[in-house]
């Protein structure tokens, strides 16, 4: 190559951007953009073989980020990426799966096969974007929209209790649980890492936020001065107990690592107990592959 | 290429035709299953569950069919071949991913057990009502392949089919069969696995810097890239070009679909499955497909004593619907009867092949169980007279 | 001299600000100027200040900005920060 390319610095995310597919969809101030940062950066720190990440999305302004990496990336329907991702992972057990998709891809529609996952520990890692609303299809309430606030489906603002995820995915049986904001970039790229090297079923919610369809609609500003709000009202709280970090409108915002703990995931319990009773019968896989 | 020996149960066995497909899986290659539990249909995968880790691969009992249908496309993304096996209620949940599957050219199979609907209908008692809904449940424009097994060893041998088939085209292909089918043993003779022709998962062979991950070959289908091995693959159900990225226009929707449609219709001569018997010369042909066809064979010999000459001609694949060939005993014959365990599927395909050119007849059944052979004699007698 | 610099591509920028709120030395500002989609890009206002830590670009929801260590010779950052011609700016569509 010229000696320009050489001595021309390179924006270390690219590499695992899809350069032609940018610029992206999203607006103005929207988050989703800061967390690839954070991943593309966890990408860089893991020291792990990036071939074998593999991105999987469900629908929904989040569910975009599959298109833009440049990863094996699968963007599937709406609330499914979680199944799919465990089909992938289990006949292909070397990949490192993650789940990149939206609060109410994974809690709404997709929320049954979020608790299932954890329960059994399936080893895929879970980066859920929450900006506490549906966004692509226009700002309605979703799972996580805290009370009072006025979407689109709930002009009167908000009365139905929101689920406090950290709490519901630890209760469910995830390893990994945290919670950070795009706010904190660096801690979110460290968590990411972590969650790379965990085995199991990991999860973390990064708060981000929708200008577009959340904070304008509350008036509540726009994406920086949702950054500034997420500065303002976070506090560090690592080991906390996800019972007491539930969100609210405006009030403060627990983020840090809430569990790390070691539990046997699906394909070691499906080996140890397959390998007990079957003995010499049992036919391991590492991967299955139709030739 | 031949069967994999692991996976092939040489032998001579009396299966009924759940077992009988899970062996058909098996020895096609499937390694990885998800399902749900429902009648008939769940011996299938219970048998997988069982004998699939003594031959290497993976079964999950997945918390709902929506799950199951779509962790077995995660599972070919993986690599791996891959089915699901359900019936009426669950195939109901299925029908956005068989839309996945048609749109991201998942190779996979789905069985469905039929039984009595609409609703939990029937749980027990067979009917084949959903022979509309396999073919245009999920929403758009597609295309499917879909097979009727009339016996345990055509569960067998269809399943095998079937697995090839979704190789070589890249759908998802269906396997119908019905309670009755599905829980009928007979006997299954099961071939050494050098005389079990299985069709290969078309990897492309280009590398990555040279591969678009939905550009056609010649026969329309594009070739598959293996998951972490560098190609950084975009699938999406949105509508997408050649490198697989979304590209939502009318051109591109026109150009795709087409394509996705046309892969199979453009092959339908090398798809499409039938047994006729007695055509030449006959009066009346009796269409009719799975178990049905079998009650009506009876009905066939009935009436040929009787000095009708009847002729035979059963469905083996209803999808792609064999159009060309129904045509052709229109012109020939005075009338066509159809006989299916529903109130009027299939029939209204066999209308629209014949376009007037003969009688056509109808005798349904709500299911529950299977015909009389005597109300099938009864209307051939009829429109022979 | 200063230890880092900035390369901004304005065509991608969309002056949501967060690079010149949460650069650490306060190096940015938001332009005057304007690029082809009307929006104020972001610029050096004390470049001496740029230690390179690439916080704004991990900020950066567009993928418009990213620092690096050593110092950049002026006239190579002017021809990054150049528009890219019209065509290869594409339009997503937005899918419900
Ligand atoms: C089965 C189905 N139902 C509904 C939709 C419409 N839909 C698309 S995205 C979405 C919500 C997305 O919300 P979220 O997961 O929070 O993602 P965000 O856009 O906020 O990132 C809905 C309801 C769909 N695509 N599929
Ligand atoms: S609608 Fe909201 S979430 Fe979607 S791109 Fe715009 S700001 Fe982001
Ligand atoms: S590299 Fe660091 S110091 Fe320089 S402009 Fe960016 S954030 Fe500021
Ligand atoms: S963070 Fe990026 S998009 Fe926002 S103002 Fe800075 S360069 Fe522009
Ligand atoms: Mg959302």
């Amino acid at each position: 190559m010229s000696e320009l390319t050489e001595l021309t610095p390179q924006n270390p995310v690219e590499q695992f951007l899809r350069m032609d597919r940018i610029p992206h969809i999203w607006c103005p101030g929207c988050g989703i953009g800061t967390s690839v940062n954070s991943f593309a950066h966890a990408l860089i720190d893991a020291k792990i073989d990036t071939r074998n990440v593999a991105i999987v999305s469900g629908i929904g302004c989040t569910g975009r980020v599959a298109g833009y990496v440049k990863q094996d990336s699968f963007h599937t329907t709406h609330g499914r990426a979680i199944p799919f991702a465990t089909g992938l992972k289990l006949a292909n057990p070397k990949l490192n799966v993650v789940v990149y998709s939206g609060d109410g891809d994974l809690f709404a529609i997709g929320g049954n096969h979020l608790i299932h996952a954890a329960r059994r520990n399936v080893d895929i890692k879970v980066v859920c974007i929450n900006n506490l609303i549906y966004a692509m299809t226009g700002g309605q309430t979703a799972p996580t929209t805290p009370n009072d606030v006025i979407t689109s489906t709930n002009p009167y603002g908000t009365f139905d209790a929101a689920f406090n995820l950290p709490y519901l995915v630890e209760a469910a049986g995830a390893v990994y649980v945290a919670r950070w904001t795009v706010f904190h970039v660096k801690q979110l790229a460290r968590a990411m890492q972590e969650m790379f090297a965990k085995r199991g079923f990991s999860f973390i919610e990064v708060l981000s936020p929708c200008p577009t369809l959340y904070q304008r609609r509350n008036k509540m500003g726009d994406g920086l001065d949702t950054m500034k709000f997420y500065k303002e009202v976070s506090k560090i709280r690592n080991g906390a107990s996800t019972k007491d970090v539930a969100l609210t409108k405006s009030g403060e915002i627990t983020v840090g690592k809430f569990v790390d703990r070691e539990r046997s995931d699906y394909r070691e319990l499906m080996h140890d107990r397959l390998l007990d009773s079957l003995g010499d019968d049992y036919v391991e896989t590492e991967a299955c592959s139709c030739q | 290429m031949h069967a994999d020996p692991a996976g092939v149960m040489t032998g001579t066995h009396f299966l009924d035709g759940d077992h009988a497909c899970c062996e058909g899986a098996l020895a096609a290659g499937a390694r990885f299953s998800s399902g749900y539990p429902i009648t008939p249909s769940t011996e299938v995968v219970e048998r997988f569950a069982a004998r699939v880790p003594t031959v290497g691969g993976t079964f999950i009992q997945m918390e709902d069919e929506l799950a199951a249908s779509i962790a077995l496309q995660g599972a070919v993304w993986g690599g791996a071949k891959a089915f699901t096996v359900t019936s009426g209620p669950g195939f109901s949940l299925m029908m956005e991913h068989i839309g996945l599957a048609v749109m991201t050219e998942t190779p996979c199979v789905f069985v469905d057990v039929q039984r009595g609907g609409p609703s939990t209908g029937l749980p027990t008692l067979p009917a084949q009502a959903d022979m509309m809904q396999v073919r245009w449940g999920s929403h758009g424009d597609y295309e499917i392949i879909a097979l009727c097994p009339n016996s345990p060893q055509e569960c067998f041998d269809l399943t095998i089919t079937a697995f090839n088939y979704s190789e070589q085209y890249r759908c998802p292909v269906f396997v119908m069969m019905d309670e009755v089918v599905g829980h009928m043993t007979e006997k299954v003779v099961i071939p050494p696995p050098e005389q079990i022709e299985v069709t290969p998962r078309r990897y492309t062979t280009l590398p990555p810097d040279e591969f678009l991950a939905f550009k056609p070959c010649e026969d329309l289908v594009p070739d598959m890239p293996r998951t972490g091995e560098g190609y950084n693959v975009h699938v999406t159900g949105l509508t997408h070009d050649e490198r697989g990225y979304p590209d939502m226009t009318p051109a591109q929707q026109d150009k795709l679909v087409r394509r996705l449609q046309d892969k199979i219709k453009k092959n339908v001569d090398k798809i499409t499955l039938y047994e006729e018997e007695q055509i030449e010369g006959a009066e009346v042909v009796v269409v009719s497909y799975g178990i049905t066809s079998r009650v009506a064979q009876r009905a066939i010999e009935l009436a040929r004593k009787q000095g009708v000459r009847v002729g035979k001609f059963r469905l083996i694949t209803a999808w792609p619907f064999p159009e060309k060939q129904i045509a052709e005993i229109a012109a020939k014959v005075k009338a066509i009867v159809v006989v299916e365990l529903n109130l009027g599927q299939m029939v209204r395909e066999v209308e629209r092949a014949v376009a007037g050119k003969a009688i056509v007849r109808f005798v349904g059944h709500a299911g529950g169980s299977v015909h009389r052979p005597e109300d099938i004699l009864q209307t051939i007698l009829e429109v022979a007279r | 001299m200063a230890k880092g610099s900035v390369q901004i591509v304005v065509e991608r920028c969309k002056a949501c600000g967060f690079c010149v709120e949460f650069c650490p030395t306060h190096v940015l500002a938001l332009s005057s100027a304007f690029n082809a989609k009307g929006y104020h890009t972001p610029y050096m206002v004390h470049p001496e200040k740029c230690s390179g830590c690439d916080l704004c670009g991990m900020y950066c929801p567009d993928f418009a900005i990213f620092g690096y260590k050593q110092p950049a010779p002026p006239k190579e950052n002017a021809a990054v920060a150049a528009p890219p011609p019209a065509a290869e700016i594409k339009e997503d569509q937005d899918a419900r």
